[in-house]
């Protein structure tokens, strides 16, 4: 839609890393613009310096020493001869001082005006400013508050749930929910700590908690001339302690009065504050479709692209041109949609332990094939580091189809072909939400469904027992081509033979019989069970990775990985563990014992690699189910870790400031 | 005629039950198989030819006349793995609680005889109680009978021991003696003087598991080189273990087809070494992207984890690989790692299996225990290893190689064949900060000084093209390419030849 006018820039600088700026340096060459990436000691080596123009080093890897030295990157402007800044989300994309400095030096800002980041960047200023407007808001105090015993009277007043907020917090970090006073007493101080350490802020303000809501925002673009539109709503609902996990457009929930009201009144608001670039009114709506201002965030959003694929824009480019002053080339009523779109985040985290933080290298790396409805946003490439200093995010996966079932269904396939390794990722669980019957219904899809479908924590998708034979045959073609390399050796008493037809594949302890052959036209015919399974591979099986295949003309793409005398398999958000045996070492194996594994619950173990905030026990004392026995902080979160039953301290294993590996005892029970 | 047959079939039959069918049944309470079962995993289906199914015991004393089993506790045979020949004993516990006596080691003996003389491997299944008491010193005849074998053996075949139930006193030596020693986890036990015994000697209680088991002999003592989950795992890991293995001294390293391509470009290996010298790298990911479809068998994971020494193949053709791991003590020498890799050289060297080194190494372990406990010889061992070692050796330095342990780890000096560095290669005698504190000692009350030759010391010294410039590094190499280099190289190596001075055998310090 938009029609290249006047000369853009020659040049931008994008102020952040990752995958938000190999994505604003992709748009910026497809315009022709140069780019200039900026970088701290730790992304020495990363993908967005490699692949910008020019890249000017800010200092050593904490935020604050490098992406948010505003100062050093307007000198890295001036140095390189950048017109204009991006500055992504996060970092200093909403700092109104930073969006002054720019002004000040005369280079373009790529965003909204520094006034609108003010009077919607603070929480609690832009509450009021809603209010205001009359824009419906949640019920909250809007205010200082003092010390632990205020927050109390303050929640007590509101009612519980309450919501503690770091006034200057998001993306998750430094919020924390409340069902009692004892709560508020826990968690008060340590909100504070979470906004001053992170964003050097420790307002804290207290709201009340909407239950059953649903996470809906609208994407807003605006340009210099008064001209704002709305590109419909997100649906950010599935979120992980409030950090969203999957986002689609448009949402399975909004109908079509809701979404015209819902941007209206976002339309409205921004209009009010004379805001233009892009920006995002989110609210929070009721089972009842009622919904309430939550804040207005003055940036282009992680899940900005789903808006995109449903709207066919390209939101940093519509930046761009409106930062050089172009006028929106669209009205509202060439805003339409297109299809569905679904986001999921692909984080590095254990969704098997808690989902703990994990960093560390990626040894291997291997993306789903992008086009006919997939996209990959990502910063990094095989061999990249996911750093503690920053977000664990590695990527983001995009799926785009005519209904909102094949977008899962994309979302689905493309997770079995994302193949990483090093380091713990929630693949699996992203493939299990989207397989889930209940988001697959989208109604009632709220904020808590993570909580709520999965309170035990995660184990893997839902068996999936009509794919059960494809993956058995594919386990079987994967083990046997394992055995033919190994049959094809030099040195054989009797000449060069084949490896068996005949086995039994032992999938997660049950045992299939299997009969593999050759069915004479480069496929495989697979007998498991008795039931015959035509398999086809293009090319030879690999000995890891990601095998891909069509078993009875049904693509179907499996993991594997050797682990000891066996495999292991991961499909469909699940994971198993696999052997080829022969029918006789198949029948023995009936007479080994189950192993028992070692009763750890008599400790307390460090659940990732991470510092000991403080320990609030000692030894002897006696502590009650759910009880904070330890703080640990990683990848700058603080994690309570808790008494699961009541017990007596034992040995303290672990003092405050010590560095611990994942696993390491912290303390015993008696 | 007809009889003969059947009776042939009775008598198989019988032998085929071994100790009973009530013990049999005891064995499998306990999650373990039967010395014929374990052959069934092991070998390939109907490969097992068993030998000596007849042979009794001896023993007239203290009633044991009476009560003869056939096969007397051990079968005995060859059969295949992946078609090749291995020959095998299997002890039976079914049978006088698997103990040896004069007969029972006789059949190990002719087995291990008859493997010499055609050059095949010998894997022992060990389960025995021990010295069959009642034959009293031919029992001990019976062991140190075994005890020559695996000696005269050693070097020539192959041997492969597997500890799947208890094995201890003297019957430790067998296994002590081959080359690899796999023990399956919470069934078996190796020791020389069990808990009791360990008891009223030095006071100290401690469980057979504690005292002598997997887990203790895989991570403390090094005796293990794998420990197992049970009897068919371990059986499963043996049979991938043997695929790597030469049958013999002058067959050569196996041989499989390889569709992996030899010229693979590996662009994450040009940023595994990171930027900051004393922030670790998993040397593992190293090995696992360069070896054929990621395939590395390692032996000994758990136990110096500063070094890394395992199985590999390289265009189907198995190689040793011996690397310094930056994950543990920083990947420097000490005494466990020494002895570790030490003895892993010799074998690949014995059997003419080529060796790959990779270096990152800050030099030995500084210490008052291992200075104590003989750091000198046993850092010997491994320098001897590779100095005498004649098979082809490629060495490729990934960071740090410093001092006396650059030496070590198959230098140009050892007649390494092929030297290679990464560009990220630092050779020198030692750190900057140690080296310049010792060369600029006068300066060392002046900070900024200090830091100035430190500096200077860096971008002299801290780079792979001093050594380059000497011919101590044939060239450096790009990491990415790492993987064309070697496979190219062991094309060209495969027809070294190279002998060391006629001896009658050396004097390695033990």
């Amino acid at each position: 839609m938009g029609v290249a006018l006047a000369k853009l820039f020659d040049k931008i600088l994008i102020a952040n890393r990752g995958e938000i700026a190999c994505r604003v340096i992709r748009t910026a060459r497809k315009l022709g613009i140069q780019t200039v990436a900026v970088y701290s000691d730790a992304d020495a080596a990363a993908v967005h310096v490699e692949m910008a123009d020019e890249a000017i080093h800010l200092g050593p890897p904490p935020a604050a020493q490098s992406y948010l030295l505003g100062e050093k990157i307007i000198e890295a402007c001036k140095a390189t001869g950048a017109q204009a800044v991006h500055p992504g989300y996060g970092f200093l994309s909403e700092r109104e001082w930073f969006a002054k400095a720019l002004d000040e030096a005369n280079i373009a800002f790529i965003g909204p005006p520094a006034s609108a980041i003010a009077a919607m960047g603070d929480k609690i200023e832009s509450k009021k400013l809603a209010k205001a407007a009359g824009v419906s808001v949640v019920p909250g105090f809007v205010g200082e508050i003092a010390d632990t015993a205020h927050a109390v009277e303050i929640a007590n007043g509101i009612g519980y749930p309450v919501m503690m907020k770091a006034s200057a917090g998001g993306g998750g970090k430094g919020m924390r929910l409340a069902f009692s006073e004892a709560d508020v007493r826990e968690g008060f101080e340590s909100v504070k700590r979470e906004g001053l350490s992170s964003f050097g802020d420790d307002r804290v303000f207290i709201e009340k908690f909407i239950t059953e809501p649903r996470h809906i925002e609208i994407q807003l673009l605006g340009d210099k001339h008064g001209n704002v539109v709305y590109l419909n709503e997100r649906d950010c609902s599935i979120q992980r302690r409030h950090q969203k996990v999957v986002e689609e457009a448009p949402s399975p929930f909004v109908t079509p009065e809701m979404r015209k009201a819902m941007g209206e009144q976002a339309v409205e608001l921004a209009k009010k504050v004379g805001y233009y670039s892009a920006g995002t009114v989110e609210f929070i709506a009721g089972a009842d479709r009622g919904f309430y201002f939550l804040e207005m965030n003055t940036r282009l959003q992680v899940e900005h692209p789903v808006t995109e694929a449903i709207t066919g824009l390209d939101l940093v480019e519509q930046m761009i041109r409106v930062a050089a002053g172009e006028k929106l080339a669209f009205a509202q009523s060439d805003v339409g949609i297109n299809g569905h779109s679904i986001e999921t985040r692909f984080y590095a985290e254990d969704p098997y332990r808690g989902f703990l933080p994990s960093i560390g290298r990626l040894s291997d790396y291997r993306e789903p094939a992008s086009g006919n409805g997939v996209r990959v946003d990502t910063g990094v490439i095989e061999g990249s580091e996911i750093s503690m200093f920053y977000d664990p995010m590695i990527a983001k996966l995009i799926t785009h189809a005519p209904t909102r079932t094949e977008a899962a269904d994309l979302q689905i396939a493309a997770l079995d072909r994302y193949y990483v390794r090093g380091i713990s990722h929630n693949a699996d669980f992203l493939s299990a939400l989207m397989q889930h019957p209940r988001f697959r219904a989208g109604e009632t899809v709220t904020t808590a469904f993570i909580a709520e479908e999965y309170p035990e924590g995660f184990h893997g998708a839902a068996p999936d027992e009509a794919g059960l034979p494809a993956l058995l045959a594919i386990a079987a073609v994967v083990g046997r081509a394992a055995a033919n390399r190994a049959a094809h050796v030099d040195g054989r008493l009797g000449g060069d033979a084949d490896a068996a037809a005949e086995w039994v594949v032992e999938l997660d302890g049950e045992q299939h019989r299997v009969m593999v052959a050759g069915n004479g036209n480069g496929g495989t015919r697979v007998t498991v069970d008795g039931v015959v399974q035509f398999v086809e591979t293009a090319g030879r099986i690999p000995p890891f990775g990601v095998v891909e295949a069509q078993v009875n003309g049904a693509a179907i793409a499996v993991q594997v990985d050797r682990k000891g005398s066996g495999f292991r398999l991961t499909h469909k958000g699940r994971q198993h563990a696999m052997r080829l045996l022969t029918p006789r070492a198949a029948e023995l194996q009936g007479f080994m014992l189950p192993k028992v594994a070692p009763d750890l619950s008599r400790f307390l173990l460090c659940p990732m690699p991470g510092l000991v905030v403080s320990i609030s026990v000692a030894e002897g004392d006696k502590v009650e189910a759910g009880q904070a026995l330890a703080v640990v902080e990683a990848m700058k979160m603080e994690n309570i870790l808790r008494a699961e039953k009541s017990a007596t301290i034992g040995k303290l294993h672990a003092k405050q400031g010590d560095s611990l590996a994942v696993d390491a005892i912290i303390l015993e029970f008696e | 005629m007809l009889k003969v047959l059947d009776e042939l079939e009775q008598r198989r039959a019988a032998a085929r039950l071994g100790g009973g069918q009530a013990r049999i049944d005891a064995q499998h309470a306990k999650g373990r198989l039967t010395a014929r079962e374990r052959l069934d995993i092991l070998l390939d289906e109907g490969s097992f030819e068993e030998l000596d199914m007849y042979v009794e015991h001896n023993c007239v004393e203290f009633g044991m006349e009476k009560t003869k089993v056939p096969g007397d506790g051990v079968v005995t045979g060859s059969g295949t793995i992946n078609g090749r020949l291995v020959f095998v004993f299997s002890q039976d516990f079914t049978v006088f609680g698997g103990s040896l006596s004069e007969r029972h080691a006789q059949k190990i003996c002719k087995i291990m005889d008859m493997a010499m003389k055609v050059g095949a491997p010998v894997i022992g299944l060990n389960d025995s109680g021990g010295a069959r008491i009642q034959e009293g010193v031919a029992s001990l005849a019976g062991y140190a009978e075994v005890f020559q074998r695996n000696v005269l053996a050693s070097g020539v075949v192959p041997q492969l021991s597997l500890i799947m139930g208890p094995c201890a006193g003297g019957a430790v030596y067998s296994p002590a003696m081959t080359d690899f020693i796999f023990m399956v986890k919470d069934s078996s036990y190796m020791f020389v003087t069990g808990p009791d015994v360990v008891k009223t000697v030095t006071n100290e209680v401690v469980t057979q598991e504690e005292l002598g088991g997997a887990i203790t002999h895989s991570t403390k003592s090094g005796v293990a080189d794998l420990a197992l989950e049970d009897d068919v795992d371990a059986l499963l890991r043996a049979r991938d273990f043997f695929d790597f293995l030469p049958l013999n001294n002058r067959a050569g390293a196996p041989h499989r087809d390889s569709v992996d391509p030899f010229d693979r470009p590996i662009p994450s290996l040009d940023t595994l070494v990171p930027p900051s010298a004393t922030k670790p790298y998993d040397m593992r990911e190293l090995i696992a992207k360069v070896a054929d479809d990621g395939d590395f068998f390692e032996i000994q994971p758990g136990h110096a984890g500063n070094i890394l020494i395992g199985f590999a193949r390289i265009e189907g053709h198995t190689v040793g690989i011996v690397a310094n791991q930056p994950m543990v003590l920083a990947g420097c020498l000490d005494i466990n790692a020494s002895k570790k890799a030490g003895r892993f050289v010799r074998f690949c060297d014995a059997f003419n299996i080529p060796i790959l080194t990779f270096v990152d190494v800050p030099g030995f372990l500084p210490g008052v225990a291992q200075e104590h406990n003989g750091i000198i010889k046993h850092g010997a061992k491994l320098l001897f290893a590779y100095a005498e070692a004649t098979v082809p050796k490629i060495t490729v330095i990934t960071r740090k190689a410093y001092g006396g342990a650059y030496d070590v780890m198959a230098s140009k000096h050892l007649r390494g064949d092929l030297n290679y560095a990464w560009p990220t290669a630092e050779i020198a005698v030692m750190g900057a900060k140690g080296a310049v504190e010792i060369i600029f000692r006068k300066d060392i009350g002046d900070p900024d000084k200090i830091a100035e030759r430190t500096k200077e010391y860096e971008t002299r010294f801290a780079n792979p093209f001093v050594a380059a410039s000497m011919g101590f590094i044939d060239e450096v190499i790009l990491p990415h390419a790492t993987r064309k280099r070697i496979a190219v190289g062991l094309r060209k190596l495969r027809t070294k030849q190279l002998s060391n001075p006629w001896k009658k055998h050396d004097n390695i310090p033990l």
